[in-house]
């Protein structure tokens, strides 16, 4: 299973990062490459084992229901690119 | 020897017997820097007549001492941007939790953060928006990464030591690069509070220094459960330096023959096998084992780690810090922020981690990949019923030349091959120089060990470092 | 053709924990912007999320509620997508295995009982507030990281009518909990809507039409209803309909469609790396269990069976826990063992001074004694029930004791026959024409004799008594 720039485009929408149609090309190659290499990983038997989506034996980490000190509003604007009195201002959103 | 050269344990005794002052010290750092940073470039930002903020609890533990901090960590009030053009100008306001812990121990955070892989994606410090660092014993060549300006500063003297982070290899491998000790924890052994995410099952914050004891002190220092992590683990941290001086008469240590094979290189392949030699003349026991599951351990990891990372790098959008392209519509704002924002490596993982995790994909790549890690773990937990450790090569080659692997992402992701698999079976590893090639450029030996046990590391590691000088040698620049 | 509605309800709820799910912000709106906000709410770069114990224990508590079955192991998953009030562009949220599954909610409609199955209930964290301007949006993140419950329902509705009750049998179970404000105008509780029609006797969903933005339960009710007439409509007219969202315009009265280009979603879940997985034990269960309090269902039919009341107007006392106990305890100090005295003042009189006063029945500042004392003086025949209505009024007004107010408006009625027979006596002779009338059969005329009687006696006459009296004399004589 590899790749093509067609999948490669929607998947940049879904990760939202605009390619020029240069990086397009290039990047379809490279994955398709980098898939091709993954592809070994088909050839084993895993039916039986279990998916370690968390390697350490924990569970039930939870913390006390007690609040702490909040950061400022000019602590929490401190590095925003764009801001508007105590807010943070975007861009107008257009469907 | 000047103040630079030393180690932090020596400085610290000169220090506790007055016969230097912490601003010698910085001096002599900064004395240094000046000579051959423009030629090594392991510090990012440099700003002229910058400081460090001296811990004023300078009579603890660390007296003071300058740490140099890779540019990942959260260290509050002084930018914290992963050498990347998208989080330009990000001033955290708050520590990471390792850095609360070096300040509580009395340690003071260098001004200067250590160069590294944008979001630490990368095996060599090219990927950084800087440009990249310069192995100090032979400046055409990489440090390794992504931690290569830690590794790079602590070989050149520029740091006494320094913090780095290791998702898959990215203390250990530069750390053999340039000839210095490096180690990755256990996970869950430090907080990763404050360590800006790469993979988050993956990444854990380890020392970089000039010898094991220096090594033994950091990773004591910043180890410890944190309530603040989750994946924190709750188990006491033992005085690593307990584990110095000791022999090592009787350690089983397993060879697995999986990491010697063809294409790797056969100087370093000669270098490991004398280091293995020597190992065994201190009375060690060493037989072959096998970790069966070693091939897939590239292609699992390129799984996992970029799917984790294309979530965790979605945060940056120029919404709330960083980069923001210009735009009059919030989507393109996204779109252009990160196009321009993100060098080409991270547009990559982040691309492919983004696929693997989509709708009709993640059965067949990510949930499988889950699956191949537990293989590859249930190798190591076999191996270790029967063995205390075991002991690799760092990396099938020594530092490669810069550009000489940027065109070809998948011969870059192949340097990892050696240092991967502890990353995804969370065990500990340390990697310590073990010789030289011809051409003069370090080896680094491996040595892994059982989950929690980082005490065996820093015995075997001292051992055979005691009956060596190659932690002793210093690049010429 | 005749079509059948089938209706499911997405009910969001915020938990009122005293901070939020994954940070220990304290949850306080109204809040000047970004002020209730830290590192970690607001997703920088660094931060790790830890779950909040109380928000657990509030969750496992609604889902016992509605007889869920609670899963042993559940985790959280992150749920990908980007959007400016979400600050790490992804959701920590519950996929595939949710906290609880398989529950129900009884409906009381009329006399009959209908079992609204419920899917799951799960967890997750609300994102922030957007503000829309004319040429930007600002957020304000105080409400990112709120805990959240998603309460889903099986599409068990046949109605709007039945989707209200849905709701407000759901806002009162969770109200007695005591775990959220449930508040749709405040926004602590949200709903969302999935409808669609089939023809009569068919098994097959129909096309499925999702609702969104209503604010009130009635907005809902209103906004199913429209929708069932639409889409009847264009059904009727042979049209064919395909799954799309709509918007309810209270103001307008209709819904309307959401343009909707990006097709179905790829949220990309996985389970979130930077928590642990949840095992919840049997005995934390039971504990928990053990600790609900009554549920309005079985205070129902405990006060049906301890207080003889009907369904009917238990149902009614129920339906909030404050009112239920206020209720009770009125109930508790009547001395009749026949409730019915008491229960009929709460549910007419009371609930009406309530609701003109805009309050609830707990609400209102009336001494319970003193109301047992006035319902006393109305069953001796002391005071006319009109009398006590009014009594009630001015002892809420004033807080002045029954037998006060019933003094100072001299209400008092003569209930002495002596005294009426003198007053009967004039008014049979002033009213000869009516007397003949009554006696040839017609029982209007007892009426306006009694209305004489009423009248000499300035109103203060019982009118009960008096008309005794009259018949009793009429029919002797």
């Amino acid at each position: 299973m590899g790749i093509d720039k067609k999948t490669v485009e929607d998947v940049a929408h879904l990760a939202r990062i605009e390619l020029q149609p240069s990086e397009l090309e290039k990047l379809s190659r490279q994955l398709h490459d980098i898939l091709g290499f993954i592809d070994q990983l088909s050839s084993l038997d895993v039916a039986q084992v279990k998916p370690a989506s968390h390697i350490l034996p924990i569970s039930n980490v939870l913390r006390e229901d007690k609040p702490h000190v909040c950061l400022t509003p000019d602590k929490a604007l401190e590095n925003a690119p764009g801001k508007s009195g105590n807010f943070f201002s975007v861009p107008k959103i257009i469907e | 020897m000047e103040l630079n050269q030393l180690t932090a344990h020596e400085l610290l005794a000169k220090l506790k017997k007055g016969q230097f002052v912490l601003e010698d010290i910085l001096n002599s750092l900064y004395s240094r820097i000046q000579t051959v940073e423009p030629k090594v470039k392991a510090f990012v930002r440099i700003k002229a007549g910058e400081r460090p903020v001296l811990n004023p609890s300078a009579d603890a533990l660390l007296g003071g001492l300058p740490i140099t901090i890779k540019d990942n960590i959260c260290t509050a009030g002084l930018n914290t941007e992963c050498c990347s053009r998208i989080l330009e100008h990000f001033c955290p306001p708050y520590d990471a939790t390792v850095i609360s812990k070096l300040k509580n121990a009395g340690g003071s955070i260098f001004p200067f953060k250590a160069n590294m892989d944008e979001f630490a994606f990368g095996s060599s410090t090219e990927n950084s928006y800087f440009g990249p660092t310069h192995n100090p014993w032979n400046l055409t060549c990489v440090p390794g990464g992504s931690s290569g300006g830690s590794a790079a500063a602590v070989a050149s003297d520029e740091a006494i030591w320094a913090l780095g982070s290791d998702t898959g290899g990215s203390i250990r491998q530069p750390a053999s690069f340039c000839g210095v000790v490096g180690l990755k924890p256990t996970y869950g052994r430090v907080s990763r509070f404050g360590l800006i995410a790469f993979a988050s099952s993956l990444d854990q914050i380890g020392p970089i220094t000039k010898d094991v004891e220096d090594a033994a002190i950091l990773t004591g220092i910043i180890s410890g459960y944190d309530t603040n992590d989750s994946t924190s683990v709750n188990k006491d941290v033992p005085d690593y330096t307990r584990s110095l001086g000791k022999d090592i008469k009787g350690i089983k240590i397993g060879i697995p023959k999986e990491y010697f094979i063809e294409g790797m290189d056969s100087e370093v392949k000669g270098v490991i096998q004398e280091a293995i030699s020597k190992l065994k003349s201190l009375g060690s026991i060493l037989n072959p084992v096998s970790l069966p599951h070693t091939q897939y351990a590239v292609p699992v990891y390129y799984i996992i780690a970029t799917a984790e990372a294309s979530s965790n790098l979605a945060r940056f959008d120029g919404v709330q810090y960083g980069y923001r392209a210009h735009s009059d519509n919030l989507i393109e704002m996204y779109k252009k922020t990160r196009a321009e924002g993100f060098g080409e490596e991270a547009k990559r993982r982040i691309i492919l981690g983004t696929f693997v995790l989509s709708h009709g994909y993640y059965d067949a790549y990510y949930l499988r990949a889950l699956k191949v890690r537990t293989l590859i773990k249930n190798d190591f937990d076999a191996v270790f019923k029967d063995f205390d450790c075991i002991v690799t090569p760092t990396s099938p080659t020594p530092a490669f030349k810069i550009g000489e692997r940027s065109a070809d992402p998948l011969k870059m992701y192949l340097s990892d091959i050696y240092t991967i698999s502890v990353n995804l079976a969370g065990i500990p590893a340390i990697s310590i120089p073990c010789g030289f090639t011809k051409k003069g450029l370090p080896v680094g030996l491996q040595i892994m060990a059982k989950p929690f046990n980082e005490e065996m590391l820093f015995r075997l590691a001292h051992a055979f470092e005691q009956e060596t000088e190659w932690h002793k040698l210093k690049p010429k620049i | 053709m005749k079509y059948e509605t089938v209706i499911g309800l997405e009910v969001h709820l915020q938990l009122k924990t005293k901070t939020k799910a994954f940070c220990g912000c304290a949850i306080d709106f109204g809040k000047t912007p970004n002020s209730g906000v830290c590192p970690v709410c607001l997703g920088f770069p660094g931060t790790l999320p830890v779950y909040n114990k109380e928000a657990l224990s509030s969750a496992i508590k609604v889902a016992l509620a509605f007889s869920c079955q609670i899963q042993e192991f559940t985790k959280f998953d992150r749920k990908n997508y980007f959007y400016p009030d979400l600050p790490k562009n992804y959701q920590i949220s519950q996929f595939d295995l949710p906290l609880s599954r398989k529950g129900y909610l009884d409906i009381l409609s009329e006399n009959n009982v209908k079992r609204i199955g419920i899917t799951r209930v799960h967890l997750e964290e609300d994102a922030g507030k957007l503000i829309h301007e004319l040429n930007s949006s600002l957020v304000d993140f105080n409400r990112a990281g709120v805990p959240l419950l998603e309460i889903v329902s099986e599409p068990d509705l046949s109605s709007p009518q039945e989707a209200f009750d849905y709701l407000t049998n759901l806002k009162s179970i969770i109200e007695y909990l005591d775990v959220s404000d449930c508040d749709m105008e405040k926004g602590s509780l949200r709903c969302d809507a999935n409808i669609s029609l089939r023809p009569e006797g068919v098994k097959e969903l129909g096309v499925k039409t999702e609702l969104k933005n209503m604010n009130s339960f009635k907005g809902v009710k209103d906004a199913l209803t429209f929708e069932v007439s639409r889409q009847n409509e264009l059904l009727e007219s042979g049209e064919t309909l395909f799954q799309e969202t709509r918007l309810w315009e209270a103001d307008k009265g209709v819904t309307l469609s959401m343009r909707n280009k990006e097709g179905a979603k790829d949220y990309r879940y996985f389970p979130d790396p930077d928590l642990t997985v949840f095992i919840i034990e049997q005995p934390m269960v039971l504990r928990i269990k053990a600790e609900l309090p009554e549920l309005p269902h079985e205070k129902m039919h405990r006060f049906m069976r301890d207080y003889a009341l009907t369904q009917y107007d238990a149902k009614i006392l129920v339906s909030s826990k404050k009112d239920a106990q206020f209720a009770e305890e009125c109930i508790r100090s009547y001395p009749q063992k026949d409730k019915k005295g008491i229960v009929n003042w709460l549910i007419g009189p009371l609930l009406s001074e309530a609701n003109s006063r805009k309050l609830n029945l707990h609400e209102l500042d009336i001494n319970k004694t003193e109301l047992i004392n006035l319902i006393g003086f109305v069953e001796d025949g002391s005071i006319s029930h009109l009398s006590a209505k009014l009594a009630l009024t001015q002892m809420i007004d004033s807080q002045k004791p029954a037998a006060v107010i019933i003094k100072e408006n001299n209400m008092l009625q003569i209930s002495d026959s002596g005294e009426l027979e003198q007053i009967i006596s004039s008014v049979i002779q002033d009213n000869e024409k009516t007397v003949i009338s009554f006696k040839a059969g017609k029982t209007n005329a007892l009426m306006f004799l009694v209305g004489q009687v009423m009248k000499k006696s300035s109103g203060k006459a019982n009118p009960k008594v008096v008309g005794e009296l009259i018949k009793r004399r009429l029919t002797d004589a």
